[in-house]
């Protein structure tokens, strides 16, 4: 069937710069670009591309532009181009759209209506580079008091305390599953994780065996609803285990990687035939309710012995402040939430953008909901699905949060240009991709420099705010909403974020 | 604590801080002998620069002997005209006598020609809680029953606020140069104290309050504090979850309410206290022997919320101990300093030389190092 559907980028090679050396043909492979040997040129078929911009960057005289195609339909307030193309996709198709990365709908980014505070007078502002200014955070359960014994000087501590996981900065890398990613992209997080003194997670698909001992100390494994490649070295090989309910992106639905992304050792770490497809349930199907969840923690507890964090992660949808409420008196000791614009290697168009809730607002609402239950100290917040610079970060500590992962600032930091097609498999930046030709292409030692530079760059940036508002260690400004104020918002928008108008 | 918080906006926690900065003084004769007011009356005024008058008060430690056994509840009854003091005093006494037993009441003594801005009606209440306050069985202990009590009134009556309710000490406090307040209440001539604190107030604001000025107590814990803590939202928030209201929106309340939990409720050696409210660095904490520094990570660890950031310092008084404390990087001033069997603590060496102009020892204590000044013994302590 002949497709309706117009190309979405232009492609404008400038023929006077162009050399002909055809590196724009083999770094496409979406196969966008060919060589013509009978007009001597190169060519382009502009309905196969995704706008990754690879060529783009690659072409050695800069001869290529790829912009957002300049034609269009009929202005339609209520039929936007996008509504339009999808609807004929799906007319031709007969299928569930698909689609990669977090959702790019124009949902209220609360981030850019919060602003930050700063010492004027009263307060001196501290000069994080002649002060110290310390990011150390602690993750896990931490006890209502401690008891301490005190003889002449000598001081016990008598409570038993619960393992914490501990970061230097406040940002760790959030599942990104060996499978969905290419080997070199996961061994880049790790690297660039043990490198900054923080934190990878393997997602659902296992920690391949030989990345155990190097990367095991800073690792969160996953377990899903798939249990792909669980067995008791993975869980105690890591750090902590998370158990994964939910994710932002697609809230309700499980995962599916295609038998073609299921290459000889991604099958050997998920403990699955090659080539078979990997699909994760919606839910996991031993947990239909919190006491079977409450059952799975104390099992994986068991299992670590007592020694490592259990984190559970979810979506934030809209009762999820109760059921994370609920989560905690499980026996959870860090809840992971994941906001409306969490990224995917994969889900349905229809559920990326239409699932869940902002993650500023979620954080907020949780953290306000454990404190008031009084069980804030119970658990630890790392909040997911939309971080994109170090401000947001702040925001987010201020706003509750303990800490919060970055997946899609990784990805870009290693060269993703959130073109969206990861679920085809064909990335051509090498991360989202098995195919050995493509994955090659990403550098472990220069991927994770960069992931490793952009860790160093935030938490410098971190520590010159702090030092702004007059605070030299994180946990002051831990749910410290004093220091923000919003610009733009409806009440009861700064209501649920917990903060006062600008200027109020 | 079995009380429900009640803020002016639980929601969006609309609360506006109150900002000053402040001179404090502390002065106990570790021998126990009392003396009057007025030689911290003379220290605190010779810092007349670090105040505005919009604030000055006195803790004074071993004033009520002869009801010594009792709380000594110290009640400000605000509002603009007499008639609304008294409505709030009769909506205080019906709350008193359902829970307490008033052996003895009475008006504060003060001296009218002393001419201070808005002077509330001040009364003094003696009491114990009625028998069976415990019979629930869930308030811990006689401690925690008392500040609900204190917190119920605050946050719940208005127009009465309790700035004090300690045993056998009290708390003078008012809008005026500290010398001026107390005169008003004529600390020199009414008590003798084997320990006084004293605070002189510059508020950022100029709409001052009574009740807002220093010393914050909750039972006999007292605090005088010069700064600002830029950590108050995170301090706050965990304070509430244990109970305390923080009603007052200053940076002292706060402190007041944490040496409140750590050292009366989670009876926490002062030393461990100290490394609560202002913790040495990671980078010493790091290098230190691995027993030392398992105990100061975890109660980094733990009591991460009550780190009091920014700038300040503070005089803790309680019972037969009065303790000087700054901030981790010192950003405020504070001196320490013995003479004979008088410990004092100040702002300004200045001040202590002024009323004792030989000392025995100066000296400034470093950031984050409490001094402590005990009945009968003195001892500076560290980790
Ligand atoms: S990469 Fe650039 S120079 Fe090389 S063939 Fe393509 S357009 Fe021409
Ligand atoms: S990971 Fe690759 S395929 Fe996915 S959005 Fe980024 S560049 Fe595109």
């Amino acid at each position: 069937m002949r497709s309706f559907v117009f190309p979405e980028f232009q492609i404008i090679r400038d023929e006077e710069k162009c050399g002909q050396c055809r590196a724009c043909e083999r770094h496409c492979s979406f196969g966008v670009h060919t060589y013509d040997p009978v007009a001597d040129r190169l060519v382009s078929d502009e309905r196969k591309c995704a706008g990754c911009q690879r060529c783009a960057v690659f072409c050695p005289k800069g001869a290529i532009i790829v912009r957002p195609s300049p034609s269009y339909y009929r202005p339609n307030a209520s039929w936007s181009r996008e509504k339009i193309e999808d609807l004929k996709r799906q007319a031709e198709t007969g299928g569930v759209l698909l689609t990669g990365c977090g959702s790019d709908k124009p949902f209220r980014i609360y981030w850019d209506h919060i602003v930050l505070n700063a010492s004027q007078v009263t307060n001196p502002s501290i000069d994080p580079l002649r002060e110290p200014m310390e990011l150390r955070t602690f993750l896990g359960r931490k006890p209502d008091l401690m008891e301490i014994a005190a003889e002449d000087g000598d001081i016990e501590i008598k409570t038993e305390l619960s393992p914490n996981l501990v970061v230097e900065t406040p940002i760790l890398f959030s599942a990104m599953s060996y499978g969905a990613i290419s080997y070199n992209a996961f061994r880049s997080l790790a690297t660039a994780a043990c490198r900054s003194k923080t934190y990878f997670n393997t997602g659902e698909g296992g920690l391949p065996r030989e990345m155990r001992d190097e990367f095991g100390r800073c690792a969160i494994v996953q377990v899903a609803s798939g249990r792909f490649g669980i067995d008791a070295e993975y869980l105690n090989c890591a750090q902590a285990v998370e158990i994964k309910v939910g994710q932002g992106a697609k809230p309700g639905i499980g995962g599916h990687l295609p038998g073609e992304k299921v290459s000889a050792s991604v099958a050997e770490t998920r403990m699955i035939p090659p080539g078979t497809d990997a699909i994760s349930p919606a839910p996991h199907h031993d947990i239909y309710s919190i006491e079977d969840l409450a059952m799975l923690i104390s099992a994986l507890k068991e299992a670590t012995n007592y020694e490592k964090p259990i984190s559970v992660k979810i979506a934030a949808v809209h009762n999820f402040a109760a059921i994370a409420t609920g989560i905690v008196h499980a026996g959870a000791d860090i809840i992971a939430i994941d906001g409306l614009r969490g990224g995917t290697g994969a889900a349905p168009k229809a559920i990326r953008d239409n699932v869940g809730i902002p993650t500023e607002l979620a954080i907020s609402s949780l953290d306000r909901r454990l404190r008031d239950e009084g069980i804030r100290n119970r658990c630890s917040i790392i909040t997911a699905g939309g971080i994109r610079c170090s401000a947001d970060v702040v925001k987010a500590i201020a706003l509750g949060a303990d800490a919060v992962y970055i997946g899609s600032a990784a990805l870009i930091a290693m060269g993703c240009t959130l073109c969206q097609k990861c679920y085809t498999g064909k990335c051509n930046w090498g991360i989202c991709t098995q195919d050995p030709r493509l994955s090659g292409r990403l550098n472990v030692d220069i991927a994770s420099a960069r992931l490793t530079n952009l860790i160093s760059a935030w938490s410098h940036e971190i520590r010159e705010m702090l030092g702004g508002m007059g605070i030299n260690a994180l946990e002051s400004l831990r749910g410290n909403r004093d220091h923000l104020r919003g610009i733009g918002l409806y009440e009861w928008e700064l209501d649920v974020l917990g903060i006062k108008g600008a200027g109020e | 604590m079995g009380f429900e918080i009640i803020m002016p906006r639980i929601r969006r926690e609309l609360y506006n801080k109150e900002i000053c900065a402040c001179s404090i003084f502390g002065a106990m004769n570790q021998g126990g002998e009392r003396v009057s007011a007025s030689g911290v009356m003379k220290a605190i005024a010779n810092m007349r620069v670090r105040g505005n008058g919009l604030g000055g008060g006195f803790a004074a430690y071993g004033i009520y002997p002869d009801y010594k056994d009792y709380y000594a509840f110290h009640l400000m009854f605000t509002g603009k005209s007499p008639q609304a003091k008294q409505e709030a005093k009769l909506e205080l006494e019906d709350f008193l006598s359902s829970r307490f037993d008033v052996v003895n009441d009475e008006e504060i003594p003060h001296d009218d020609e002393v001419k201070l801005r808005d002077p509330p009606l001040v009364w003094r209440y003696f009491v114990l809680p009625k028998e069976g306050w415990d019979d629930s069985g869930i308030v811990p202990s006689e401690g925690d029953y008392i500040a609900d009590q204190i917190m119920a009134v605050n946050a719940g009556i208005d127009n009465a606020y309790v700035f004090s309710s300690g045993k056998n000490m009290g708390c003078f406090k008012g809008v005026g140069y500290p010398e001026e307040v107390g005169e008003y209440f004529m600390l020199d001539r009414m008590y003798r104290a084997h320990t006084w604190t004293a605070h002189g107030r510059f508020p950022t604001n100029t709409r001052a309050w009574w009740g807002g000025a220093h010393p914050f107590s909750l039972l006999d814990t007292t605090v005088v504090h010069n700064g600002e803590v830029s950590s108050y939202g995170t301090n706050r928030w965990y304070l509430e979850m244990y109970g305390y209201a923080c009603t007052l929106q200053t940076d002292t309340e706060v402190i007041a309410y944490a040496a409140d939990l750590l050292m009366r409720r989670q009876k926490l050696p002062l030393e461990v206290v100290a490394k609560i409210l202002a913790p040495p660095i990671w980078n010493s904490i790091d290098r230190l022997p691995e027993k030392e520094r398992k105990l100061l990570t975890t109660l980094r660890m733990v009591y991460g919320p009550l780190l009091m950031n920014g700038p300040f310092a503070v005089i803790i008084g309680t019972t037969g101990r009065m303790i000087g404390l700054t901030d981790r990087i010192r950003l405020r001033p504070i001196t320490a300093a013995t003479r004979g069997e008088t410990f004092y603590i100040s702002s300004e060496e200045a001040s202590i030389r002024l009323i004792s102009p030989e000392l025995d020892r100066v000296w400034t204590p470093n950031g984050g190092e409490p001094v402590v000044a005990e009945l009968k013994s003195t001892k500076k302590v560290l980790i």
